[in-house]
């Protein structure tokens, strides 16, 4: 799979710092304004798939390559689970173990926050996982 | 609430199109307009969350599905209606009104719209800010008070794409073998 025309590939260039800043501040909002882990890791893959699409396979598996998305899935993942297990040290499973701070802030809700972010980084990891997985394979496989 | 019926039409007529039709890129591109008019239904309803979650998530399934379909060559499918699907039709429009009957009889025992069943929710909504201290309650639910069911969720998605990059790099890898032997 080629990239696309240079109209596609000028506007990708203008357009993916803000898809990706807004994602960031949908998942690190979250326990404040709509949104969370997975809308905001769902915009982040958004972004890597645009960059796919539009630079074509080789270009975009030199910036994200498939061992990396499937360490940062494992990193999301084995974050969230240390975050519930850590709780332990406030007795129980999932204690939120964090100073609350004062709320409407960025620094509040506990581990609220840090769970959006490994969530974010887990699921935007997975979509372009299973989007190579889909698209990519099967294109080089016919070949 | 008129908009709402209008919206939930549009989605009616749009998965029986979905199903209908014989071109898979129409078919695709229905579902698509289905899940923008779910979106909708939910910033009516009230829920931006499942609103930004449910627009994300079907543009990059279309992505996907779109990339899918104009990569296969036989993209409409034939398809006559013959004695005996006629037959299978008739008795499945005969269970559904079965269905409905019995459904609108439930109904009338469920709770109102907007009133929920448990108590727990109640408490949810009292104390869930007072308590978590985080602002958009839904998250605080997801990630405070409910986070073990969040937890198997995350743990659904990651055995479920670990198993399909498994699977499916596996078919390319071996014909990439079987291709270097042949050479």
């Amino acid at each position: 799979m080629n990239g696309m025309t240079l109209i596609v590939k000028t506007i990708t260039r203008l357009v993916l710092g803000f898809i990706i800043v807004f994602a960031a501040n949908i998942v690190l909002y979250g326990h404040i304004t709509p949104g969370g882990g997975f809308a905001g890791g769902v915009m982040l893959a958004c972004a890597i798939i645009l960059l796919i699409l539009a630079f074509g396979k080789k270009t975009a598996l030199d910036i994200v390559g498939e061992k990396a998305l499937s360490a940062w899935d494992s990193i999301g993942a084995l974050g969230f689970l240390s975050i519930a297990l850590i709780g332990f040290s406030g007795g129980f499973f999932f204690t939120n173990f964090i100073m609350r701070g004062t709320p409407l802030r960025l620094i509040s809700g506990g581990t609220v926050m840090w769970s959006n972010i490994a969530i974010g980084i887990k699921v935007s990891a997975c979509l372009v996982a299973v989007f190579i997985a889909l698209v990519m394979f099967r294109l080089e496989h016919k070949r | 609430m008129i908009l709402l019926y209008g919206l939930l039409a549009f989605m009616i007529i749009g998965a029986i199109i979905a199903i209908e039709t014989k071109d898979l890129l129409s078919s695709v591109i229905s579902v698509g307009a289905m899940g923008l008019a779910l979106s909708i239904i939910f910033l009516i309803l009230g829920a931006p969350d499942l609103a930004i979650v449910q627009v994300v998530v079907e543009v990059v399934a279309l992505i996907m599905l779109l990339r899918l379909v104009v990569e296969r060559e036989d993209v409409t499918i034939a398809h006559r209606y013959r004695y005996g699907e006629v037959f299978s039709t008739a008795v499945g429009l005969v269970f559904f009104g079965i269905f409905i009957v019995f459904a609108s009889l439930a109904y009338r025992g469920m709770p109102e719209f907007g009133n929920p069943v448990f108590r727990v929710s109640e408490m949810y909504i009292r104390d869930g800010f007072s308590v978590s201290r985080a602002a958009n309650l839904v998250t605080a639910i997801l990630l405070d008070f409910r986070a073990y069911d969040t937890l198997g969720e995350a743990t659904v998605i990651f055995v479920s794409i670990v198993g399909a990059l498994v699977i499916l790099r596996k078919k390319g890898r071996i014909s990439d073998e079987r291709d270097d032997t042949d050479r």
